[in-house]
């Protein structure tokens, strides 16, 4: 067992040995531009593309010709946001989207204000799922579009995404969804979900760093984007710029390994997950954050109370963990995304992602639940707020002095 | 972010934590911050006699510099008497323990917890409390 242990697998996974072979030809040997349309070089470089295109459209349940290569799920998001806004501006200039987004939709969302969109930001359940009869009741003839997640970075939610579009759809709406963290991880498919832009990114399941798509459907409806980026007209004029093509090698074996592997490696990892939660859940005052019945298979969003997050991944450091507190920011606001649960700030400061992979072993989460227990043992021993809780005194009695 | 040797230090083994019995009149308690902000600080002095600190405790919700913070503001107490303890700056610990400037935040913290301990301490035993600046985070 190699310390650190690696269980941020939501912030970026590490690359698959086999995923690197596939890409390493396209280097060297295989170096043309997939462009170059009038010489062998082009052509090998080529057909790398296109058949990273069928495998990220297989994993996806899509057509080949309806995925646009991006430099990752940031750009997947601006392009859907912002493409669709400038395409269907006759339309109309209404959009959709939650509070516990990823910020590459909500800033997109907030430049589309700025040019004199109108955007909705619907609140969740404490859940973590938006509210189907909240998106129902924010609908108008004015809507273009609904962009909602898969599933959620900090707490893997998964959002009843085939619900949503169909009220999307009802309402003339096209629905689109950030699927960073779930494409490849459980099953999407862009025809059974009614999909019309999916995001996706290949770091996020074993992949290159660099690297994304955009899935753009185009039948039934036929949907267009504007292209943000103007130049050489590649990727049928949506994404111009010379393609990645190593990169995006390495995405289509990505994919393709995620969907021959998911359903074992879904069940392999849930149950680790479990064991983790449940081991963890054993702390006094420890709560798992998120739905737990519709959540990604491998993460955990835990809050320890009365223990400071930084703090304690100080006491956890030969575990890579991500935490809801910012302490570090200048801002010290504690997580959006925890905070839209209707988490108190000190139960949003107190809380720990675990994000498992596939190269994560049941020695590697044994560990982790000895050192997690360990650290928040030695912090409440150090906690005042944990002295007054065991002597029966409300923290919300206390007038504390706001920073 | 690297932590400093020195907060690594007082973060793994953290000088003087615990509790005295803050009903004593020779005991001053200063509890700052907030738990909404991810900080909260409470530290006690012991006062004898002669007006010298015999002993200092603390606890700390917060962050690895929120913790050495107090830890070595309990460290400079103990020994020391009530007045030059006053005279304890923020930008002492800062420089002691490296922090970077987003933890800067800290240090006032312990700033603030000393001083309020040491009013806790005066207004228990007759005195004026003094006249602080206002809090500057």
């Amino acid at each position: 067992m190699n310390i650190p242990i690696y269980l941020d697998n939501n912030a970026t996974t590490p690359m698959d040995p086999r995923v690197l072979e596939a890409m390493l030809p396209y280097f060297t040997n295989k170096f043309g531009n997939a462009a170059s349309r009038n010489h062998h070089f082009g052509w090998v470089a080529e057909e790398g593309v296109d058949y990273a295109r069928e495998q990220v459209a297989k994993l996806i349940g899509a057509s080949e010709k309806e995925i646009i290569f991006t430099s990752g799920a940031t750009e997947s998001d601006n392009l859907a946001i912002k493409g669709v806004f400038e395409m269907y501006k006759d339309k109309g200039n209404h959009i959709i989207t939650a509070v516990t987004e990823h910020k590459a939709v909500l800033d997109a969302c907030k430049h589309i204000e700025k040019l004199g969109g109108k955007v909705t930001y619907l609140p969740v359940k404490e859940d973590g799922l938006v509210d189907l009869a909240e998106l129902e009741a924010a609908m108008t003839p004015e809507t273009i579009l609904v962009s909602i997640m898969y599933g959620n970075n900090e707490i893997g939610v998964i959002q009843p995404v085939k619900e949503i579009a169909a009220i999307a759809h009802k309402h003339g709406a096209l629905f689109m969804t950030d699927a960073t963290q779930a494409v490849g991880k459980i099953p999407v498919d862009v025809n059974a979900d009614g999909i019309d832009l999916l995001a996706l990114s290949a770091h996020k399941m074993y992949g290159p760093k660099g690297v994304g798509a955009l899935y753009v459907r185009r039948k039934g409806p036929r949907v267009k984007v504007t292209a943000q980026m103007d130049g050489g007209g590649h990727e049928r004029g949506m994404r111009s710029g010379t393609l990645n093509v190593p990169g995006i090698v390495g995405l289509g074996k990505a994919c393709e390994i995620a969907g021959q592997e998911m359903e074992a490696e879904a069940k392999r990892l849930s149950t680790l997950r479990d064991k983790l939660q449940n081991a963890l859940t054993e702390l006094e005052e420890s709560y798992v954050n998120g739905n737990i019945e519709h959540r990604l298979p491998h993460v955990a969003n835990i809050s320890f109370k009365y223990v400071e997050g930084e703090g304690l991944m100080m006491a956890m450091k030969d575990l890579a963990v991500s935490s809801g507190s910012a302490c570090t920011s200048a801002s010290l606001e504690p997580s959006y995304v925890l905070k839209s649960l209707g988490l108190s700030d000190d139960l949003a400061h107190s809380s720990i992602r675990f994000g498992l992979g596939r190269f994560t072993t049941e020695e590697e989460v044994d560990y982790a639940i000895e050192v997690t227990k360990k650290a928040v043992n030695h912090l409440r021993e150090l906690s005042p707020l944990w002295e007054m809780f065991k002597e029966g005194i409300d923290l919300n009695s206390i007038e504390w002095a706001e920073h | 972010m690297a932590y400093s040797d020195k907060v690594i230090d007082h973060y793994t083994n953290p000088r003087n934590v615990g509790t005295l019995d803050k009903s004593s009149h020779k005991v001053g308690t200063g509890l700052v911050g907030a738990p909404e902000c991810g900080d909260v600080m409470r530290l006690q002095i012991q006062v004898d006699d002669n007006n010298i600190i015999t002993d200092a405790k603390f606890k700390t919700f917060g962050c690895g510099s929120a913790i050495a913070s107090s830890s070595l503001a309990t460290e400079w107490l103990k020994g020391k008497s009530v007045d030059d303890a006053m005279k304890i700056d923020n930008m002492d610990i800062v420089e002691e323990l490296a922090l970077p400037p987003v933890k800067i935040h800290c240090s006032v913290l312990a700033e603030d917890a000393i001083k309020a301990a040491i009013n806790d301490y005066r207004v228990k035993n007759g005195m004026e409390p003094i006249e602080l600046e206002k809090s500057h985070h």
